[in-house]
């Protein structure tokens, strides 16, 4: 999609692409410092710093109030889907949702890298989910977490192709969950970058009807940083409520 | 014809699928809507759900734009 106009180049693709900023290379194995890793370290830098400095007045000032609504939304997660092993998982899930907060909003700054727009972050954050449910599932239910693929009041001439579907559907857990995020980040800041170029191309003449869009565009790219990190946690924490009460 | 042709029709075609986020996400919005003008003071305790089904009807559209970018650049 590179549209030349004048000098103008329209590259959507470019600001997802990994630059090294510290090459490093140990055995055969590259482990440099990426922009992406400067990005996401950053992300939880921020992230502690805020639950770490946060006061803890009776009075909350406004800092205190931005950390303990991040708590209270994810209590509030909790304890809606797992009832009673809410305060176990809320740990991992509020780590869980923090981070894909901060470093979805992160990447909405100018000349920002977005850690989630590349599958394989992603795929790290949704496999861990999908796998420790899976051995918490077998942990506490044994062999019986398999009756998971067995959902009640079904008629025995479906079920072996419910039984099929169930497991389709499990399997595909990982991979819509961690599309989801990828696909939501990368599709808003490529329509972001587009728009922006359309800005550039049209000029004085016409340039501030795109600029009209593009403030519409980052409002809209805000609330899908901050519900794609709400969603995430929140399937997470209905895949954990399925391997601890297998009949759902 | 040359590959950079059909990745352009085919990115194009790929394209479609966000028709049907488009639908999906009027849907759940309509009826959130038609129920909340129904009942007002039960609207606001299904919020959460809202976002969460814009959600599952945008990442199905939005899972097509992404093979369409992966025809296009990939």
């Amino acid at each position: 999609m590179a549209v030349e106009a004048g000098e103008k180049i329209i590259d959507p693709i470019h600001q997802f692409v990994i630059e090294r900023l510290v090459p490093l290379h140990i055995g055969g194995v590259d482990i440099s410092f990426t922009n992406s890793a400067l990005f996401a370290v950053i992300a939880i830098v921020l992230a502690s710093l805020l639950f770490i400095l946060a006061p803890r007045n009776l009075v909350p000032t406004r800092l205190q109030s931005a950390a303990e609504s991040i708590y209270e939304v994810v209590d509030n997660m909790t304890h809606e889907v797992l009832h009673e092993n809410a305060r176990t998982y809320f740990p991992f899930v509020l780590t869980l949702f923090t981070f894909i907060l901060f470093a979805n909003v992160l990447g909405l700054i100018p000349y920002a890298f977005t850690v989630t727009s590349h599958i394989v972050v992603t795929l790290a954050l949704a496999l861990v989910v999908f796998i420790g449910a899976t051995i918490i599932g077998f942990m506490r239910n044994g062999a019986g977490y398999l009756k998971l693929f067995v959902p009640s009041g079904v008629p025995a001439l479906l079920l072996p192709l419910v039984i099929l579907i169930e497991i389709v559907s499990y399997f595909i857990r990982p991979m819509s969950l961690s599309i989801r995020l990828f696909a939501n980040m990368m599709a808003g800041h490529m329509m972001l970058k587009v728009t922006a170029g359309f800005v550039v191309m049209l000029g004085l003449a016409a340039g501030w009807l795109p600029l009209v869009a593009m403030v519409g565009l980052m409002g809209l790219e805000l609330l899908v940083a901050v519900l794609q990190a709400y969603v995430f946690a929140l399937l997470t924490c209905m895949y954990l409520n399925d391997a601890m009460h297998v009949d759902h | 014809m040359d590959v950079d042709a059909a990745k352009m029709i085919g990115a194009g075609i790929a394209a479609v699928a966000l028709g049907g986020a488009g639908i999906g996400i009027g849907t759940i919005f309509g009826n959130y809507l038609a129920g909340a003008l129904r009942n007002p003071a039960a609207a606001a305790s299904q919020r959460g759900t809202l976002f969460l089904g814009f959600a599952f009807a945008e990442a199905t559209g939005l899972i097509g734009f992404a093979v369409a970018m992966l025809i296009l650049f990939g």
